[in-house]
């Protein structure tokens, strides 16, 4: 027979960090074929990352007059230019003066958004309602003008980053309700919405974006009445949405599959209509499990916009690709403004991604079942 | 005469008239026929998929049946929604894996179907919960998410959420079923002190015979979509009619 004769006191778990030789033994150096790895590796970024920081940054040239400042032995990137054109990589062929405009917007949009993420923040449901529902007329208005004593500025002078972020904007906030519709709508018991919400999302997924803004930029307008003028962002935009909303539906159809059927039982049990049951019960946590699918999709969505280039339109890339480029007072500059798009576009998704992995981290309930 | 039909219907809580159901082709009620008096407490039991689910799912329409009427508090049920919406708001149901709102704080859950159903302002719902979650004794429980509570607690959290709704019916799925032993008496504590309040109709699928004994005015034993015995707890217990009865007491007291 065996009786305890003390209860044992609660000890502090062993710490993990062994130290930084202990790391690099067990990662690194673990065996002949890490070993290897490890010193090409090493190697590899000796080779290319002294040259690529000499080039980008302690060779470089930050500010210039001309485009020969930027040449001669030992320059390196010539970020001058960049600089030098600032305003239309940001604003397209938007008039300078009017730069103000949508800075505006831009302020006014970030102003609005911040009260989302304070904690405590009562009436969170109506600012957003007015953000995604009042705030876009709003900003319209801003940056277009043509009325309110503003002089008017076609969307065709939109352009650079101010036009990607609009149209991903856009595209992101008119996509996720749409697609949480369509997804809502292909679980549907109704056969008649099931069937529709299916045929939609099947036809969208099915064609490549390129097609679809070159059917809204060129195809588009042949079916139309003539003398009707459909602004050509607009179309653009509304091809984008229908496409992305597609993608939106499948990943939150995935996060619907997910639930378990006793939450919606323990939701219409109670007497909560279907949309009730729907909003406060099952897409909250459908829409937490995905996520990451969602985030994924917006920054592709992100990154496609530059797609509308073809379609003429000015995004950013096009504006550094074709205005920048061809523009003789400072040929030759090709790769600076290609890695300075990828670095702004680079900026932007990361900060995406790093924003879900919050948000995922916030949201965590502790589920166990 | 219809006055003097509907005055016998509202003394009935549940009715139910020549119900059948099927799942495709499998028949899985058949012909039942059950009135349940207000205030009535009855223990439906029976071996394992014999449609007692089935039978208070039908209740407040989680499933549909084919034949038959349902008259829940003197309206039959048609399957219309807005109608659903109505009765639902009047019969509470517990079910063996609790279906708590895991993105939701007790508190949240307690309050939400009050809000969002009865249009209770915020302040009084939350009151009401909390006097539930004390009638349930985890008052303290209240801020947590029911990913952190045990099974017992989590079962009680439920029948609290089910009580704010202060519902006319308590329908009971296998409370317990899904519990640790330990935990199980917890619940049956709460249920039986509901039971003894009186006031509420409660139909409870379980096979927990204590319970049955203590508080049940009837028991009902189903098997294969039939009922196939109804007695008091002391006649069903102590003089079981049918051989099915019998071999189904025998072995559950076996184990
Ligand atoms: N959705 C469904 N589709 C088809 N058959 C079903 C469905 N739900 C239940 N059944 C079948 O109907 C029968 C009755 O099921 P029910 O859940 O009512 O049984 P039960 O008496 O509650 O059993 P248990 O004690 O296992 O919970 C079972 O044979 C089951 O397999
Ligand atoms: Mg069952």
């Amino acid at each position: 027979m065996y009786v305890t004769d003390k209860i044992l006191p609660e000890l502090p778990a062993p710490s993990n960090a062994k130290g930084l030789v202990y790391w690099l033994k067990n990662n690194l150096f673990s065996s002949p074929l890490n070993i290897v790895i490890t010193f090409l590796g090493f190697y590899l970024v000796y080779k290319i990352l002294p040259p690529a920081i000499q080039w980008a940054f302690i060779d470089a040239t930050w500010v210039a007059e001309t485009r020969e400042e930027c040449l001669g032995e030992g320059k390196g990137a010539c970020w001058a230019y960049i600089g030098n054109r600032f305003g239309q990589v940001m604003y397209g062929f938007y008039p300078p003066a009017e730069y103000w405009r949508p800075n505006l917007a831009g302020i006014l949009l970030i102003l609005l958004t911040i009260p989302l993420f304070i904690e405590k923040m009562p009436k969170k449901v109506w600012l957003g309602a007015f953000i995604l529902l009042v705030f876009p007329f709003i900003a319209y208005v801003l940056i277009h003008g043509g009325m309110l004593g503003l002089s008017e500025v076609g969307t065709d002078r939109w352009g650079g980053l101010m036009l990607t972020l609009i149209i991903s904007l856009v595209g992101i906030a008119a996509a996720l309700p749409l697609g949480i519709i369509l997804a809502l709508g292909r679980r549907s018991e109704m056969p008649i919405v099931k069937s529709i919400s299916i045929i939609f999302i099947e036809f969208w997924r099915g064609v490549p974006l390129i097609t679809v803004l070159f059917m809204a930029s060129v195809m588009l307008p042949l079916f139309l009445p003539a003398g009707s003028d459909f602004d050509k962002l607009a179309r653009a935009m509304i091809g984008i949405i229908l496409f992305q909303s597609a993608y939106v539906a499948e990943v939150v159809r995935g996060g619907l599959q997910a639930i378990p059927k006793g939450q919606y039982e323990a939701a219409v049990a109670m007497g909560l209509s279907y949309w009730k049951s729907m909003f406060l019960i099952i897409l909250p946590q459908a829409l937490k499990l995905v996520i990451p699918g969602l985030v994924n999709t917006f920054i592709a969505l992100f990154k496609d916009t530059t797609l509308v280039l073809i379609i003429g339109l000015f995004d950013l890339l096009l504006i550094i690709e074709n205005v920048l480029g061809s523009d003789a007072a400072w040929l030759g500059f090709f790769t600076e403004g290609l890695v300075f798009a990828a670095f702004v576009f680079w900026i932007f998704c990361f900060s995406m991604s790093r924003y879900s992995m919050a948000l995922e981290r916030k949201l965590d309930t502790g589920h166990r079942s | 005469m219809s006055e003097a039909n509907t005055q016998a219907q509202q003394d009935y809580a549940i009715r139910m008239i020549n119900l059948n159901k099927w799942y495709g082709d499998f028949h899985v009620l058949k012909n039942i026929n059950l009135d349940v008096a207000q205030g009535e407490r009855i223990v439906i039991c029976g071996p394992s998929g014999s449609g007692k689910s089935t039978v208070i799912r039908c209740i407040n329409h989680l499933e549909e049946h084919q034949k038959g009427q349902i008259i829940v508090n003197g309206d039959e049920i048609t399957g219309d929604v807005k109608q659903l919406e109505r009765l639902r708001r009047d019969v509470g149901m517990c079910f063996q894996h609790f279906n708590l709102f895991p993105h939701l704080s007790i508190l949240d859950n307690l309050t939400l179907a009050p809000i969002w159903v009865r249009k209770i302002p915020k302040a009084e719902a939350e009151a009401t919960a909390m006097k539930y979650l004390e009638r349930v004794k985890i008052p303290d429980q209240a801020n947590k998410y029911p990913g952190q509570l045990s099974g017992g607690q989590q079962q009680r959290v439920a029948i609290a959420r089910s009580l704010c709704m202060n519902p006319k019916i308590m329908l009971f799925d296998e409370p317990t079923s899904a519990l640790d032993p330990e935990m199980i008496s917890e619940v049956l504590d709460v249920m039986v002190e509901l039971a003894e309040e009186g006031g509420m109709t409660m139909l409870c699928v379980t096979h927990e015979m204590g319970f049955a004994k203590q508080v049940a005015d009837r028991v009902i034993f189903m098997d294969a979509g039939q009922i196939i015995e109804e007695n008091t707890p002391n006649e069903f217990f102590n003089n079981p009619q049918s051989e099915r009865t019998q071999l189904f007491l025998s072995q559950i007291i076996a184990h």
